[in-house]
């Protein structure tokens, strides 16, 4: 099979997952126990009022309706070029279009998670190889604990903690917010502010959405670094016990090069991969991270919306995630087969 | 074989299986280490009751966030109540949440693994396209969706939590029956004319068994990160219990005073209880993994 027959099937497939996963979050939402207009309103309307709120959300049309509804509101087209945004329902608090406001949410979600992989990747990649290198040295040991820890601390209280030292006794960062509230956002064009700021060549913007971006996305990266350094280490270390690797050494290459271009290379795959599924988990570690520091990102919306108990905000930005994950991991497999051409046979 | 011959033979192996963990380099100590760290904090929360100095949830209007002191070792909270007290009751329904999903995992993830992979055919793609679009998605959205909807209480968290994780235990099960069940004994077993269920538990089931210990570990030390962080958006069960996530949420409301107290000591315990499940995790898989083996 070739590189575009593979992309092509690959692509074919997630149709049946993503149709799933539509069909998984509906079920949830609206098939457990539990009436949306209830809790919205937790015993606090007449009947009247939880009828007529039933009726303008569509929540007293059979099921199976509400079920096509859904779906189609995804796929239609026409709505999508006219916002600029899928169709994914109103508010039950604001009234507002749920795609509207998920869609203004996401580039600061897409911006911490960025920069938290990056940190999480050169944090992981560099310690597992350093730690696989040095096999049951005393700096092996203490890589693996920086990692075993790093994979019990709770994201928020790691986040706390930097507010708690950087924020509130060193005053050396802010503690909250994408960009300090006196300086005018800069113009959107792709959302994310340390790019724009650079676009509109502001620098002082730059240095002060980076400040802003500093302590939510060491927080994130440091946790998720946990895993890199683990799956970098065990695939290191199963790669240097390889006949090649003996043989590259046989030849006098340099430990260096025999580890970083030869063993790296190829254990790099399986990183590659985990950090397809890796994604999922910042998602969910970018949810109480945003929370932690204010940021205005898909996370922190979620969080508000269940405090409002605004079921279907929240059904809207649960769906938004599965997309961005199965896009994510769509990218992911691609790559894979174009770094490694044994997975399109 | 009576029942005190099946206790006796299960201890029997326990306890050599243990002291000679210590003699399997530093994967066996971080095992030890694990469970020593996990069996102190159990025991610590069962005979909580009769070894906190303070009553945990008595307000005291005159000590409001204390820094620490002989008479409160660990400070108090905006309430004035004793952070020790608090510390050491804390861990009782983050234990209880993550048991019952470990156990609701075990019970649901494992017969569907077995029975998928060993039948095949279209129930078992039919399944694994279910699960592996569960296994996909942001755990933490799923749970958090899933406790929106029930609403509070120990069971529902505990659910949520668990339909997370099923995946995992399905997954290492799957791929370790596929290739157990194209083993020779398993041949013979069949050739013998053992009924399909007979392989599946007698020859099949006990050589999934080290995995299935490896998931479940790492999934109690999840279930423990997860209920803390559905209390942290919350999502949690109750103030009235004192609960670690909670005094961790509840102190993160009052940071600008800098009561560090409030905070990093629920915090550590977090820590530490899922630390000592991970240890015990980490420590098993690389003890298993016949790749790493000289």
């Amino acid at each position: 099979m070739g590189l575009r027959s593979y992309v092509i099937t690959r692509i074919l497939l997630t149709i049946p997952t993503l149709l799933l996963l539509l069909s998984m979050v509906f079920l949830v939402m609206r098939v457990l126990p539990g009436d949306p207009v209830e809790l919205h309103f937790e015993k606090k309307a007449t009947p009247e009022q939880m009828e007529r709120m039933r009726h303008l959300l569509g929540l007293d049309k059979p099921l199976w309706i509400q079920y096509i509804d859904y779906l189609g509101g995804l796929v239609d087209i026409r709505y999508l070029l006219e916002h600029g945004y899928p169709n994914l329902g109103k508010s039950m608090q604001t009234f507002e279009e749920v795609g509207g406001q998920i869609f203004s949410a996401f580039p600061a979600t897409l911006e911490l998670a960025t920069y938290s992989m990056i940190i999480a990747s050169i944090i992981g990649i560099l310690l597992g190889v350093v730690s696989s290198e040095s096999y049951n040295s005393v700096l092996d040991h203490v890589i693996r604990g920086f990692g075993t820890v790093t994979y019990a601390i709770p994201v928020f209280f790691l986040g706390i903690i930097f507010q708690l030292v950087f924020g509130v006794y060193l005053h050396w960062l802010p503690t909250g917010l994408r960009l300090n509230p006196v300086i005018e956002p800069p113009a959107s064009i792709t959302g994310l502010y340390t790019i724009d700021s650079l676009l509109e060549g502001n620098i002082i913007k730059f240095f002060e959405s980076s400040k802003a971006l500093l302590l939510p996305c060491l927080t994130l990266g440091i946790i998720l670094s946990g895993m890199f350094i683990r799956m970098t280490r065990t695939n290191m270390l199963e790669t240097l016990r390889l006949d090649f690797i003996a043989a590259a050494r046989a030849r006098g290459l340099k430990e260096t090069t025999v580890t970083y271009s030869y063993a790296l290379r190829n254990a790099f795959l399986p990183v590659l991969t985990m950090m397809g599924l890796q994604f999922a988990i910042l998602l969910g570690g970018a949810i109480l991270t945003e929370t932690t520091f204010s940021w205005p990102g898909l996370g922190r919306y979620i969080v508000q919306r269940i405090n409002f108990r605004d079921y279907t905000a929240i059904q809207g930005a649960v769906v938004v995630f599965g997309l961005f994950v199965t896009l994510v991991s769509l990218v992911v497999d691609i790559l894979y087969a174009y770094f490694d051409p044994r997975i399109r046979l | 074989m009576t029942k005190e011959k099946i206790k006796r033979s299960i201890l029997a192996r326990l306890i050599p299986g243990l002291t000679s963990l210590t003699k399997r380099g530093p994967s066996g100590w971080m095992v030890i280490l694990g469970i020593i760290i996990v069996s102190v904090l159990v025991i610590m929360t069962v005979i909580s009751p009769w070894i906190t100095p303070h009553d945990p949830t008595k307000i005291r209007v005159g000590d409001i966030r204390e820094p620490l002191s002989l008479q409160f070792p660990m400070g108090t909270n905006h309430l004035g109540q004793d952070m020790l007290s608090r510390i050491i009751c804390g861990g009782s329904i983050m234990l209880q949440v993550s048991a019952l999903s470990v156990l609701v995992c075990f019970a649901i993830g494992v017969p569907i693994g077995l029975f998928s992979s060993y039948v095949g055919g279209f129930f078992d793609r039919a399944c694994s396209l279910v699960i592996d679009a569960i296994y996909a998605f942001p755990g933490l959205v799923i749970a958090i969706a899933i406790s929106a909807m029930l609403g509070p209480g120990v069971v529902n968290m505990a659910l949520s939590i668990a339909v997370v994780y099923v995946p995992s235990y399905f997954r290492i099960v799957r791929s370790q029956v596929l290739s157990i069940k194209e083993l020779t004994y398993v041949e013979a077993a069949r050739a013998t004319g053992a009924k399909w269920h007979t392989i599946l538990l007698r020859y099949v089931f006990p050589n999934v068994i080290p995995s299935i210990v490896i998931v479940a570990t790492i999934n109690f030390a999840d279930a423990v990160l997860t209920a803390a962080g559905l209390t942290f958006i919350g999502l949690g069960i109750t103030k009235d219990i004192p609960d670690w996530g909670w005094d961790l949420t509840d102190g993160w409301n009052y940071l600008s005073s800098g009561a560090w107290w409030i905070i990093t000591f629920p915090g550590l315990m977090i820590i530490l209880l899922a630390l000592g499940f991970t240890l015990i995790g980490e420590g098993l898989s690389e003890l298993l993994n016949p790749k790493l083996q000289r």
